[in-house]
């Protein structure tokens, strides 16, 4: 064990180094005092100021729209394109290729997207977000999709085409009750990352439709309010639950 | 002759399997040893507790060095012991050229760079890889890969090399060739060899004697002829070579079976329920004379010899024959099968299974 | 092969196309549509010349990149691989370690590390930068606790200076360092650790010889990940230094939005791009090397 000991110390700090700003955070959204800093005393009344600010409201508004737009088309298109890739295709620049999106730099990805649609005269509105969101979205889907296809045995479809059934009902039958679960958690991973996604949209979105997190980005950047705190605490609660959720979901499927 | 590697009373436990079972084994210099046995029997947990990667439960392993002076092997870490492993997967390092790989254990032992280069020129000889010097090994066949794998140890001159199922990663024909040169290095470099397998041909032909395990226990310790006619147990009976093993009893007039006193050694005095060892090479088919009676149900000719097999009521399988020549027989013909006292080993009913 | 053979192979690769197209076909549009020609947009941009209100006028010209040489921005660019450099040095001193310790837990343990290091990653960005400014700053936790302990005796300017950026720049991409170095390290075959022991090798020289070359690709894939969005962050450049550390992100977000200077804000972020591929080439070059597949004749 004593050789093993040493080790606990980069686990402690990376752990600590990684949460403490985190729990600062929370702890501080439950404080009376005005300022974000000093603890004064518990409170909840910043989240109830929350719920009446009308901007959070307007830019929570906006983001659920994108969002749950954005996680049903990516989560269509990148299922598909999975399947398309590990079942037809098989080629590796193939691959690559459709998870570029999701590495490539995302303000050289959001610049490249105000540009065409400004060249196409595509006026900037959540419409143009949610088509922005959608390519890097669809590439998380597809990586997903494709993790779970490596696992799953295609003589499975192979043994439902030869025992007669046809290729949609294949499709619908087979192929996609086995993939649910990695499709539910791509899904609910696209839906945090469109939740809180902020370059892309802050390029792509129109001015009388702020986003939640181009809000938060306004509101930093003039001072800090004890509201953030508040609003950060219930979003960290969020994104929390949905990607420990897609873990659970995912891994459920690896004992099967 | 003192022994050069002595294991005493070893013990393993793995959660809740016991991996080694008290295991006590002397190995001499320069022999070549097999430890033979079926997979989960132990015999890798052994190997990996001499070469330092288990640490046993309990017991002592030691090394004896030429001047007699005694070394306790558990007391070292791995790195420190003076005896070299070659690993069934070879474990060769991929970001090393095959001549990077060979010196890597010369250069941990801090030799003049002209001595490394030379040793590994002469091991490299031996082997027979002097072209494939600058070669990585994702670009070797197996065989290659294999001989890589011995150079790498041997250059170190251990007294003890260690070897890990070191054919099994082979196809058949070169792991025939590689059978022999495996024994004529041994001859050559002088290095007392213990080699871990399964397969009890190639136990057989390779080893000078052969430790066969079971269960985290050593069944019996024998040169191979031994271990063929002369089984400890049962276990050993079946699992080295082939025949018939035939139940019956022991008592005041012999060996009974099927009704009948059947001839039968019985070198340890065994009494109550018995097994008789047939070999194919020991049972005679006769069509007049014999001790027991059958009818031949298959015939086999292999040109040089030709197995006769034959149907016993009350016995599970046939009883088989082999015999110089072709077939004498035909099936369905009423046979009698006979055998010398001998050549048939009397065993204790199940020794050598599970439990004590 | 006689001509039936071949109709029905032609049959079934015309069926195998049409399944592709129908699955595949949809996203591979839409990324060629929405990332691709955004991507080939920006090279385009980079040779014209600047409109007055963003956008380009469809003059040829190869002036911007000559601008990309002009001192001012070369010191954008040296203090950007600075800070990015020392942000990814950080990150893989204290990633390595964590994801070698990760290794070395039980099976169990392993996966609740690695879903600890993750979680934070997919949380929102700007919240994740917020709390450092609550946490450097000059009233905020930090230096109140080394005021109450003594340690110092006036608070601390962290807040708005470069090494807050550095900081935040970690805190954003660690565990995208010790995923692929965690995977890595994963990856190496127990067996030829102990064949280096072995041999002779101790603890520290096996891990210098074997562990360490072997996992350098997954080092460089980690290191990837930090360097290079760090470069492109103007986020936490913004809200953390002040806007008094102008990294590469900032002058293309500038560009873009206040300058409307499209065509050099294009060169930058081609930049980027391209260092990014030539990193990525880079590591499969090197991936290449060290697992022996294709050695340089020599």
């Amino acid at each position: 064990m004593s050789r093993v000991g040493w080790l606990r110390v980069p686990l402690t700090v990376t752990y600590v180094f990684l949460y403490l700003p985190i729990a600062v955070l929370v702890v501080m959204s439950f404080n009376a005092s005005k300022t974000p800093f000093t603890w004064t005393g518990f409170s909840t009344q910043w989240y109830g100021e929350l719920a009446s600010n009308a901007l959070i409201r307007e830019g929570f508004i906006n983001t659920m729209i994108v969002a749950v737009s954005a996680t049903v088309l990516a989560t269509a298109l990148g299922t598909l394109l999975a399947i398309g890739i590990a079942r037809y295709f098989r080629s590796a620049i193939v691959e690559a290729y459709s998870l570029a999106p999701a590495i490539i730099p995302d303000l050289a990805l959001a610049i490249g997207l105000l540009a065409l649609f400004s060249l196409v005269g595509v006026t900037l509105s959540l419409f143009s977000v949610l088509l922005s969101h959608v390519v890097f979205g669809m590439a998380f889907v597809a990586a997903v999709v494709i993790a779970r296809l490596g696992q799953t045995d295609a003589s499975l479809e192979e043994a439902s085409r030869d025992l007669g059934a046809g290729a949609v009902t294949t499709f619908f039958r087979i192929t996609l009750p086995s993939l649910a679960p990695a499709i539910i958690a791509g899904a609910l991973l696209v839906f945090t990352l469109s939740l809180d996604e902020f370059v892309i949209a802050f390029f792509t979105d129109g001015p009388t439709t702020p986003t939640l997190p181009i809000v938060i980005y306004s509101m930093v950047r003039f001072g800090v309010t004890p509201e953030i705190n508040a609003l950060a605490a219930l979003l960290l609660l969020v994104s929390f639950t949905i990607v420990l959720s897609a873990q659970r979901i995912t891994r459920l499927t690896d004992s099967v | 002759m003192t022994s050069l590697l002595t294991i005493d009373h070893v013990s393993k436990d793995f959660d809740t399997t016991r991996a080694l079972d008290d295991v006590s084994l002397e190995i001499r210099p320069n022999e070549f040893f097999a430890l033979l046995g079926p997979s989960g029997c132990g015999k890798t947990t052994l190997l990996r507790a001499i070469a330092g990667f288990e640490d046993p439960d309990d017991g002592r392993i030691s090394i004896t060095d030429a001047d007699g002076q005694e070394t306790d092997l558990l007391a070292l870490p791995p790195d420190k012991r003076p005896v070299n492993l070659m690993f069934q997967s070879y474990a060769l390092f991929p970001h090393m050229n095959v001549r990077k790989n060979i010196a890597y254990g010369l250069e941990r032992e801090g030799l003049s760079k002209q001595e490394i280069n030379s040793r590994v020129d002469e091991v490299l000889e031996t082997v027979g890889l002097v072209d494939k010097a600058k070669a990585r090994p994702a670009q070797l066949s197996g065989g290659q890969r294999q001989r890589v794998a011995l150079a790498r140890a041997i250059v170190k001159r251990p007294r003890l090399l260690l070897l890990d199922e070191p054919l099994s990663a082979l196809d058949r024909k070169v792991r025939a060739e590689m059978q022999m040169e495996l024994k004529r290095l041994q001859h050559e470099v002088g290095i007392t060899f213990v080699v871990v397998t399964h397969d009890q041909e190639e136990a057989m032909s390779m080893a000078d004697r052969i430790a066969v395990m079971h269960d985290g226990r050593v069944q019996q310790v024998a040169d191979p002829v031994t271990l063929y006619s002369r089984p400890a147990n049962v276990f050993v009976a079946d699992f080295i070579g082939s025949g018939t093993l035939l139940p019956g009893d022991v008592g005041a007039t012999g060996f009974t079976a099927l009704g009948r006193t059947l001839p039968g050694s019985n070198p340890s005095s065994v009494s109550g329920p018995a097994v008789l060892v047939l070999r194919p090479e020991s049972v005679r088919v006769d069509g007049d004379d014999g001790v027991l009676d059958g009818t031949v149900v298959e015939t086999h000719f292999y040109g040089g010899s030709s197995i006769t097999a034959v149907r016993v009521d009350g016995v599970d399988g046939p009883v088989v024959s082999r015999d110089r020549g072709a077939p004498r027989h035909e099936v369905g013909q009423s046979v009698h099968l006979s055998w010398s006292a001998d050549d048939a080993v009397i065993l204790e009913a199940g020794s050598g299974a599970d439990g004590p | 092969m006689t001509p039936a053979q071949t109709s029905e192979r032609g049959a079934s690769g015309r069926r195998a196309l049409s399944a592709r197209t129908v699955f595949a076909g949809p996203g591979l549009l839409y990324i060629t549509v929405f990332m691709t020609l955004p991507l080939l947009l920006i090279l385009t941009y980079t040779f014209f010349t600047r409109g007055r209100f963003g956008g380009v006028v469809w003059d040829f010209t190869l002036d911007n990149y000559g601008r990309a040489f002009e001192p001012v921005y070369l010191k954008v660019f040296g203090t950007s691989m600075l800070i990015a450099g020392i942000t990814t040095v950080l990150a893989l001193l204290l990633g390595y370690p964590t994801a070698y310790a990760i290794t070395r837990l039980s099976p169990k343990w392993r996966t609740v590390a690695l879903v600890l290091v993750v979680l934070p990653f997919w949380t929102n960005f700007l919240i994740r930068t917020y709390a450092w400014i609550i946490l450097l700053n000059s009233e905020g936790p930090l230096n109140r606790a080394l005021l109450d302990l003594g340690i110092i005796g006036a608070p601390l300017g962290l807040l708005y200076t470069p090494g807050a950026v550095i900081v935040g720049l970690l805190y954003a991409y660690l565990p995208l360092v010790v995923l692929p170095v965690y995977a890595s390290i994963e990856r190496v075959d127990r067996q030829l650790l102990e064949a280096a022991r072995n041999l002779g090798a101790g603890r520290a020289r096996t891990f210098l010889d074997v562990t360490l070359p072997l996992t350098l690709p997954g080092v460089m894939i980690g290191a990837i990940f930090v360097f290079v969005p760090s470069m492109g962050n103007f986020v936490v450049p913004e809200l953390l230094g002040g806007g008094k550390t102008v990294m590469v992100g900032n002058l293309i977000r500038d560009q873009f939005l206040e300058a409307r200077d499209w065509p050099f804000g294009s060169v930058i972020a081609l930049f980027v791009v391209g260092l990014l591929v030539a990193l990525f080439a880079l590591q499969a070059a090197i991936a290449r090397r060290i697992n022996g597949k294709k050695v340089a004749r020599v």
